[in-house]
């Protein structure tokens, strides 16, 4: 099931499309990626999905259902531009976050309690924003997004600004939320954190969206079809396309297969030296992505 | 609504609960009559000065005599004007007054020498005194006899009465309603600039620290912007009816000690010697409790608390759109005008126009149109003002501010999601457009 479902949304500033007729459907649970460089539309879209602007056209839907103010408490939003009221006390504000998000003030109170714990920051409640380390800080700031138990979860660049430490912390979380069965749309440029987190990905260029699907699939796709090769022992002159320098005898190289097939391949390999690894390349979300819109840029 | 009470929580006790309010309120209160209690007690140590000074007087006609005061002591002597001045450079007397031989119908060439400027009390002192003896001596060369001149001077003073329309009578004085109608409007001018003020820092501050994506995701912009006008006025309120009970124990109490009248009263009669006479020759306090008696209070307090708040919400709300258009406080200043310029008609116009005369055309402008009226209004009401164009100006300053929400909420809505853009005024305009 799709917990959200966008159809055909177009958003005009000015004369400045920043969504042209884009259409993206986000499965229940699991984290799903948004790509893009900056500029691409994301946080237009982000924004909408969070009721914040309106769409010039088309439409979404949230569970089902057209996206109206009451699914507001169920989606949590963690901006790319964030803070906190410098000068409120850790503890008023996230109660007071989670209670804009209609969370009774009784089990919003509880909440606060129970995350500041897990956080490790419980002893800090008392304090204003003034007096955290931004480590801290970060860790209300995150905390303030998933208060009141969202069902999807925004995350615009959620890593930026997060120190490797503190990084690795929400990442943790992030994962943790993914299993309790939260879907999680995480909005970043920087690929190695969709590597490892995201399942699903969707890429927006330019205002359209240029890319969409499994995350291994869409690596299936892009694969060159060119595998490493380790070779030892090797006793005759290896063929010169190969550009491969042995060694020693031994010699480590990638060979783009063209029409073999790899059992094809692999038997010709035998009658240069012992194979002690093959293995195929696949792409890097990054290549994928600095490829993708090397592409479109010229279209 | 609930989510706008939450705001309106959040603003009001994050700024009640600040110290620096405890203080303010505190204090401000104190500052006022500790100022007036200063100048009282300067100004009666002067009037007990121990020292009487001598004034020597020399007057070629024979005619003239004035009486010592608490300060001023007169020795009359025939001495040559070159003494006099000698008398006083030396130190002897404190100035020395020559009456040259004068024509009574047309007296010229009185001099005063001193060697200090004199103060505008001893020479009106001296010129009534002098001004007293010649009418007396004219009036006596005409044949009445001095017994009778006194016999005939008479006090008057006029009780002025206002006709309802029922046909009851009360009793008013100008300088009460006066000094109603300007403490009125002035509280209200304040007030909305100290509290708009605020308003607007604190746009500016969530929108600065960027905190404000996080709240429009979980709050309508129009319902954000509400819930701190009103949350911030509701401070302003608390502040103010704090002062109210504080500046009225403390003053009667600072003037209970020095055995003086209300402030209010004097203040006027400084700026306004005309009025203070009229109060003097009606200065007991039997009349002015029959003035205030007069003074229909409940209507007074409610229209206030009326203004107070309408003028508030109507120019808070601008405020905010100029606190959401811009990025730091220091680029306020180049939207400030639309606002400091209404506000400064209606406090100008009140003291020109309104209490002067508070039932001419300008006046009833100035009263009905919602930018300048919980100004210029207060000065009407004092005075009392026909029931129609109360609720007419009332009315209109409803739209009004249903009008001012309306606009600065599309510029508002916009602007809090603009940043490090230069914003300019076909900026706002092209944003109130936007649907």
């Amino acid at each position: 099931m799709e917990i959200l479902e966008i159809q055909n949304l177009t958003k005009t500033y000015g004369n400045q499309k920043a969504l042209n007729n884009l259409s993206l459907s986000i499965p229940k649970g699991g984290i799903f990626g948004l790509l893009g460089p900056n500029g691409a539309g994301k946080t237009t879209l982000i924004r909408i999905i969070n009721q914040i602007i309106e769409g010039d056209s088309g439409k979404v839907f949230f569970k089902g259902e057209t996206l109206q103010p009451k699914h507001i408490s169920q989606i949590g939003y963690l901006p790319e531009e964030r803070g906190l009221y410098k000068k409120m006390k850790v503890w008023d504000q996230l109660v007071y976050f989670a209670r804009l998000k209609d969370m009774p003030a009784a089990l919003a109170k509880e909440r606060v309690d129970y995350w500041l714990k897990k956080m490790d920051i419980i002893s800090w409640k008392d304090k204003r924003i003034d007096d955290l380390s931004k480590g801290m800080a970060q860790k209300v700031q995150f905390i303030s997004t998933i208060i009141h138990e969202p069902e999807l979860l925004i995350l615009d660049e959620p890593f930026s600004g997060f120190d490797p430490l503190n990084a690795e912390i929400i990442k943790n979380e992030i994962i943790e939320l993914k299993e309790k069965g939260i879907t999680v749309v995480l909005s970043t440029h920087r690929m190695e954190s969709v590597e490892l987190l995201c399942d699903q990905i969707a890429m927006i260029h330019r205002s359209h969206k240029i890319l969409e699907g499994r995350l291994t699939d869409i690596k299936q796709r892009f694969r060159p079809n060119t595998y490493e090769i380790k070779l030892s022992g090797i006793n005759t002159i290896l063929p010169e396309n190969w550009n491969a320098y042995p060694i020693n005898g031994e010699a480590v190289f990638s060979i783009p297969l063209g029409q073999d097939s790899p059992n094809g391949t692999l038997t010709k390999l035998m009658q240069y030296g012992e194979v002690v690894g093959f293995k195929e390349i696949l792409p890097s979300m990054e290549e994928i992505f600095i490829q993708q819109i090397k592409n479109h840029s010229y279209e | 609504m609930n989510k706008i009470w939450l705001v309106i929580q959040r603003e009001y006790l994050s700024r009640v609960q600040k110290k620096s309010f405890l203080l303010a309120t505190l204090l401000t209160p104190l500052i006022f009559p500790s100022i007036m209690g200063i100048f009282l007690w300067i100004s009666i140590g002067e009037s007990e000065n121990p020292f009487l000074q001598i004034i020597e007087v020399v007057d070629e006609n024979n005619i003239f005599f004035i009486e010592s005061s608490e300060q001023y002591a007169f020795s009359f002597s025939k001495i040559s004007s070159e003494e006099g001045k000698k008398m006083v450079n030396d130190g002897d007397r404190f100035g020395f007054l020559y009456i040259p031989k004068i024509d009574l119908s047309n007296p010229s060439g009185i001099t005063y020498f001193g060697e200090k400027n004199p103060s505008m009390n001893l020479i009106s002192f001296l010129e009534s005194s002098i001004k007293r003896r010649i009418e007396e001596q004219r009036l006596f060369e005409s044949g009445i006899s001095p017994e009778a001149i006194n016999a005939y001077r008479t006090k008057v003073s006029i009780k002025a009465i206002t006709l309802g329309n029922s046909g009851e009578e009360k009793v008013t004085d100008a300088t009460v309603n006066y000094a109603i109608g300007f403490l009125a409007g002035i509280m209200i001018y304040m007030f909305i600039f100290i509290y708009g003020n605020q308003i607007m820092q604190g746009v500016i501050e969530e929108k600065s620290s960027r905190i404000i994506e996080i709240l429009v995701s979980s709050i309508k912009p129009f319902q954000l912007m509400m819930g701190k006008i009103i949350g911030i006025g509701a401070v302003g309120l608390t502040q103010f009816l704090i002062w109210i009970i504080l500046i009225g124990g403390i003053s009667s109490i600072v003037m209970g000690y020095f055995g003086l009248q209300m402030p209010q009263q004097q203040a006027m009669e400084l700026a306004n010697p005309e009025l203070g006479e009229m109060m003097d020759s009606q200065n007991n306090l039997q009349n002015i409790l029959q003035v205030i008696n007069g003074i229909d209070f409940i209507q007074l307090t409610l229209t206030f608390i009326f203004y107070f708040l309408g003028g508030y919400l109507l120019y808070g709300a601008f405020f905010a759109a100029v606190g959401a258009a811009v990025d730091a406080p220091s680029e306020a200043q180049q939207f400030m005008l639309p606002i400091t310029i209404p506000l400064l008609i209606g406090y100008l116009g009140l003291f020109v126009f309104v209490l002067n005369d508070p039932n001419s055309n300008v006046s009833f402008w100035l009263s009905i149109i919602p930018f300048t009226s919980p100004i210029a209004m207060m000065g009407r009401v004092s005075y009392g003002v026909p029931i129609f164009d109360l609720i007419l100006s009332m009315s209109l300053l409803v739209v009004g501010f249903f009008f001012s929400t309306w606009v600065a909420g599309k510029v508002y809505r916009i602007g809090i999601l603009m940043h490090g853009s230069k914003v300019n005024y076909k900026t706002l305009w092209r944003w109130i457009k936007t649907n």
